[in-house]
């Protein structure tokens, strides 16, 4: 229960002030949702995929800290007009460095934004019951770490208050 | 990490106006407090008081005078029982290993509230770990002590009771008189420490009245500067030590006595009690105005504490829903308000502030909270500011959660 500094830099901030492809896409191939609002922490991923099996677009929306919104925002970025297979091998660690540097505490914020951006394109293979070489069967870093997040909370707000069952 | 701070600084050049309300957290010092505080830097009573020479003997003066102001503001007996801390997480801690430790042959049991401090609560945390057993009373939805359980805690082997008198992040006003009076008939021996950090100089607090054997008042949280406080402790009543030194003025706490920050704490002590009526009256004023602004002109919001009945005359606790609190506080910043939150995401692990769960707030409603306190210096227009600017932040946030998390 202990507090961090949080010196933000200019990219980070700049991308909370102006994030970029925000918001809901009607037209999405697939969505995926990383965090949960009780971790305080929570990414949506709208991607629109071709034919080819190219990012089309993305767009995010994102409840969580400025980390939380400039990696999401950046991965959007990132990952436009490239290839499912170049996707993803897009990791936390790139993503931080693509934001200027993450502060240590917010080093989990980069990994459930890949962690979402990696269950979205496990989604849209699972969708169409396709399973293509690249992609490793078993979860990656940042999938295992997005749903340990995810278990991490529940567990804790029902450690919290047994008596009340949540 | 230095170079960012600079930007993040350049970021909020041009504000129209500025409102602190972090107040829980630090303070500003006013001018009038920093000016009776200038002399005793190099002007008098710079010496050691435990020293035979006129400096010395000018700072045990004003320590002993310094004394005698704060023992009267809580109705003391004596001088002798303030013990002048470096502040409340200092004073807070010498009360519980203090006193724990000094009655550790009689009985080994602590009791705390879930809504204390973490001053409080990671101290009893770690006497447990040693050998104590701590029991923890739980509170309502507004976080008042559930006295029934503080009763079925308390028994003859229970050394220490720590309780705060007003809570700090939620502003409830504890029954404190009440809850001594149920440990005293459980157990005449136990002692029974308060946080009155947040009650001091905000709601009539006295040592009498309320039976307390300790107390902690803090310097900061009433104008004063960082780094002065004081434990109150009752006639007779056994603390041990923490710190071994050159022991001094201070029975309790060893080194050279810091004159000039007493002196600040004692100012602004005496500031904010020359007019307390006025005073409270005021922050009462300004509080009921930011919050039913916010709860007002702000949809799906949660007012954390008490209504208005029972809640300190400082603070103001909401919680955003569907509105991540870092991401809010940056915001507002941005736009000159300055708050904080109980969100995890302001902190190192993903648990959010501990009271606002303990008052049964889910995690999802607790990481939206911010946590206001108006003070005696704010004005109206501060107030219509905040208001202007905490809506609108407010939607920008959301509009970023989307529908993130709907259903």
């Amino acid at each position: 229960m202990s507090r961090a500094p949080l010196p933000y830099n200019p990219k980070i901030l700049e991308l909370f002030k102006n994030p970029k492809n925000l918001g809901k896409m009607e037209d999405a191939t697939v969505v995926a949702v990383a965090g949960n609002p009780m971790c305080g922490d929570m990414i949506t991923f709208y991607l629109k995929i071709n034919d080819q099996n190219v990012i089309e677009k993305a767009s995010f929306e994102s409840y969580g800290c400025a980390a939380n919104i400039a990696t999401s925002s950046i991965i959007t970025e990132m990952i436009r007009e490239m290839k499912l297979e170049e996707a993803w091998k897009v990791s936390y660690k790139s993503v931080a460095e693509a934001v200027g540097g993450l502060p240590s505490v917010k080093f989990h914020c980069g990994i459930l934004a890949v962690g979402a951006l990696k269950r979205a394109i496990r989604k849209f293979y699972g969708e169409k019951k396709a399973t293509p070489d690249w992609l490793e069967k078993e979860p990656s870093f940042e999938e295992k770490q997005a749903l340990e997040e995810e278990e991490l909370a529940k567990v804790l707000s029902k450690k919290l208050k047994p008596e009340e069952g949540r | 990490m230095v170079e960012n701070v600079k930007e993040l600084l350049k970021a909020h050049e041009g504000l129209r106006r500025e409102v602190y309300l972090d107040n829980e957290n630090s303070t500003p010092v006013p001018d009038e407090i920093v000016e009776a505080m200038r002399p005793y830097y190099n002007r008098r009573a710079y010496g050691n008081p435990t020293l035979t020479h006129k400096p010395g003997w000018e700072a045990f003066e004003v320590l002993m005078e310094s004394a005698q102001k704060i023992a009267s503001s809580i109705g003391c007996k004596t001088l002798e029982e303030i013990n002048f801390t470096p502040g409340e997480t200092e004073a807070n801690n010498l009360a519980l290993l203090g006193a724990a430790l000094a009655a550790k042959d009689k009985g080994k049991k602590i009791v705390i509230s879930d809504v204390e401090p973490i001053n409080v609560l990671n101290v009893a945390e770690m006497l447990q770990k040693t050998g104590f057993t701590l029991t923890k009373v739980p509170v309502d939805h507004e976080g008042f002590l559930s006295l029934e359980q503080l009763k079925e805690a308390v028994d003859g082997e229970t050394t220490l009771v720590s309780l705060s008198a007003v809570n700090h992040e939620i502003g409830t006003v504890q029954p404190i008189r009440e809850a001594v009076k149920i440990v005293k008939d459980r157990n005449p021996d136990t002692v029974f420490h308060s946080d009155a950090s947040d009650a001091y100089g905000r709601i009539p607090f006295d040592v009498q009245r309320t039976g307390v054997d300790l107390a902690t008042l803090s310097s900061y949280k009433i104008l004063g500067p960082r780094g002065a406080g004081a434990l109150y402790v009752k006639e007779r009543v056994n603390v041990e030590k923490m710190l071994e030194g050159q022991m001094g003025t201070q029975r309790l706490w060893p080194g050279v006595e810091n004159t000039p920050l007493i002196v600040g704490f004692v100012k602004a002590s005496e500031l904010m009690f020359r007019n307390f009526e006025e005073n409270t009256r005021l922050m009462r004023k300004l509080r009921d105005k930011l919050m039913t602004g916010i709860m007002n002109e702000t949809a799906n919001v949660l007012l954390n504490g008490p209504r208005s009945e029972g809640r300190a005359p400082d603070n103001v606790n909401i919680s955003f829903l569907r509105c991540e609190g870092e991401a809010l506080t940056i915001e507002l910043s941005l736009n000159g308000v300055y708050v904080s939150s109980g969100s995890a995401c302001s902190r190192r692990l993903l648990q959010p502030s501990h009271v606002l769960v303990a008052t049964g707030r889910k995690f999802d409603q607790a990481h939206g909270s911010i946590l206001m306190k108006v003070t005696r210096l704010h004005t109206e227009e501060d107030m219509n500011y905040a208001l202007e600017v905490i809506p609108k932040a407010v939607q920008r946030i959301r509009g970023i959660t989307g529908s993130t998390g709907v259903e």
